[in-house]
């Protein structure tokens, strides 16, 4: 499986990613979540299969604090998908795949 | 993976990661489904302190960590999928529906599907999930550094991880519904000796309360009184419920949890079937258990197969 393919975020960098014309799938994560350690593996497996449709991409709350306290995100993992830079929807929680497709194709 | 395994172990938990390490050393031919990362509910839990062989006792995601490492020393071979429908087909091979669309087929199967965290039902709790609601508190407690936060429940889980928010959190208010808690002693005296610990006996939480995130919970004692309390998150830990979804639960014969009841053999009702692990019907959910039980239901299996081949 190709982890590179998964984008990683910074405060930085985050808004001219998820403004780009590619909707935008980020997975607000930490290294201490072990619910985020459990859908690793599933982002990685969506990557590969949206690569060039979707961007599928990660942010690690602890080193960019900016941008998930904009969100008001207060638990991990949360995913949130974009789409011209607006919020479309977002899950909570170690969701499944069939759950994360639901949710990216709500982009379409 | 393959259209046919002797061996199909449903789950990478403490039960699956366990049955998955015989079932290698047995060379069986197998495959450990997983639907994300291995670790199960063991990856929630920020400390394990009661599973011999540690004696320094060690983080949840370092001893799912070792597991892992220690069956795929056998080469244990484990799959990311996820199994949406389980066909027992009546003695003849199990057929497996995975999510991908993918269909097939084994001779023994070790159901380690584990349990997920209950939720309440409660007016606000849906709506505030993720905004003050969480269901795990190793996962959630550094965003609420400095605040107060509530903690529902009083079994060992609820208790553990009210202390560990208390590194965080400046005050944690335990509410329960009983008048003493079902934790371990141990897990007890840890918590009256916090002066960071609160606690709020024979009360239920009503609803959760807030416009954007959690301001504050309305309580309902049990004496019929009522109050409310200013929290900024609440920490909902009241047990679990089984991961069941598309198993035959008639034939498995289910309680009305959903529970799936084991012989001593780890056996359920279906022949060829077993089951390990916080999915099963016991009076005692712990990592040791579980693991005991992944063992014994590889060793179920492989007599079933060993009964397959002379029958042949």
């Amino acid at each position: 499986m190709a982890s590179d393919k998964v984008q990683e975020l910074t405060d930085a960098g985050f808004d001219a990613v998820v403004k780009s014309e590619q909707p935008t799938l980020v997975d607000f994560w930490a290294p201490w979540c072990g619910p985020c350690k459990a859908i690793g593996p599933v982002i990685e497996d969506l990557a590969a299969e949206y690569e060039g449709k979707v961007t599928i991409a990660k942010m690690n709350v602890d080193d960019n604090p900016a941008t998930p306290g904009k969100f008001g995100i207060r638990a991990i993992p949360t995913l949130i998908l974009f789409k011209d830079g607006q919020v479309v929807d977002q899950i909570t929680g170690s969701v499944g795949k069939t759950q994360l497709i639901a949710l990216i194709d709500k982009a379409k | 993976m393959k259209d046919h395994y002797e061996l199909v172990i449903l789950g990478g938990g403490p039960a699956g990661l366990s049955a998955g390490l015989y079932a290698a050393r047995a060379r069986l031919d197998h495959v450990l489904i997983e639907k994300g990362a291995p670790g199960g509910q063991v990856l929630l839990t920020d400390w394990v302190d009661n599973y011999p062989g540690f004696p320094e006792g060690l983080t949840g995601f370092d001893l799912v960590e070792k597991m892992t490492q220690h069956a795929r020393r056998f080469d244990l071979n484990i799959e990311l999928g996820s199994v949406t429908r389980v066909d027992p087909n009546d003695g003849m091979r199990k057929i497996l529906h995975l999510e991908s669309g993918e269909k097939i087929t084994c001779d023994t199967l070790i159901l380690c599907n584990g349990a997920s965290a209950n939720s309440l039902g409660i007016p606000g709790e849906m709506a505030l999930r993720g905004k003050g609601v969480s269901y795990c508190g190793t996962c959630d407690a550094p965003f609420y550094r400095n605040m107060h936060v509530a903690v529902i429940g009083g079994g060992n889980t609820a208790i553990q991880e009210a202390e560990y928010l208390t590194k965080f959190a400046s005050k944690v208010t335990v509410i329960h519904r009983r008048e003493e808690l079902r934790a371990t002693k141990i897990i007890q005296e840890i918590a009256f000796a916090n002066d960071k610990i609160e606690f709020i006996w024979n009360t239920r939480v009503s609803s959760i309360e807030g416009e954007n995130e959690v301001e504050h919970l309305n309580l309902l004692h049990n004496d019929g009184t009522t109050s409310t309390l200013d929290v900024q998150g609440v920490f909902i830990l009241i047990g679990v419920t089984p991961n069941n979804d598309g198993l035959p639960l008639q034939q498995l014969n289910a309680d009305k949890w959903g529970f799936i009841p084991i012989d001593k053999e780890s056996q359920t009702t279906i022949p060829g079937v077993m089951a390990a692990g916080d999915i099963c019907s016991k009076e005692v959910r712990q990592i040791i258990n579980a693991a005991g039980e992944g063992a014994v239901a590889v060793l179920a299996a492989e007599r079933y197969l060993q009964n397959l081949k002379k029958s042949k």
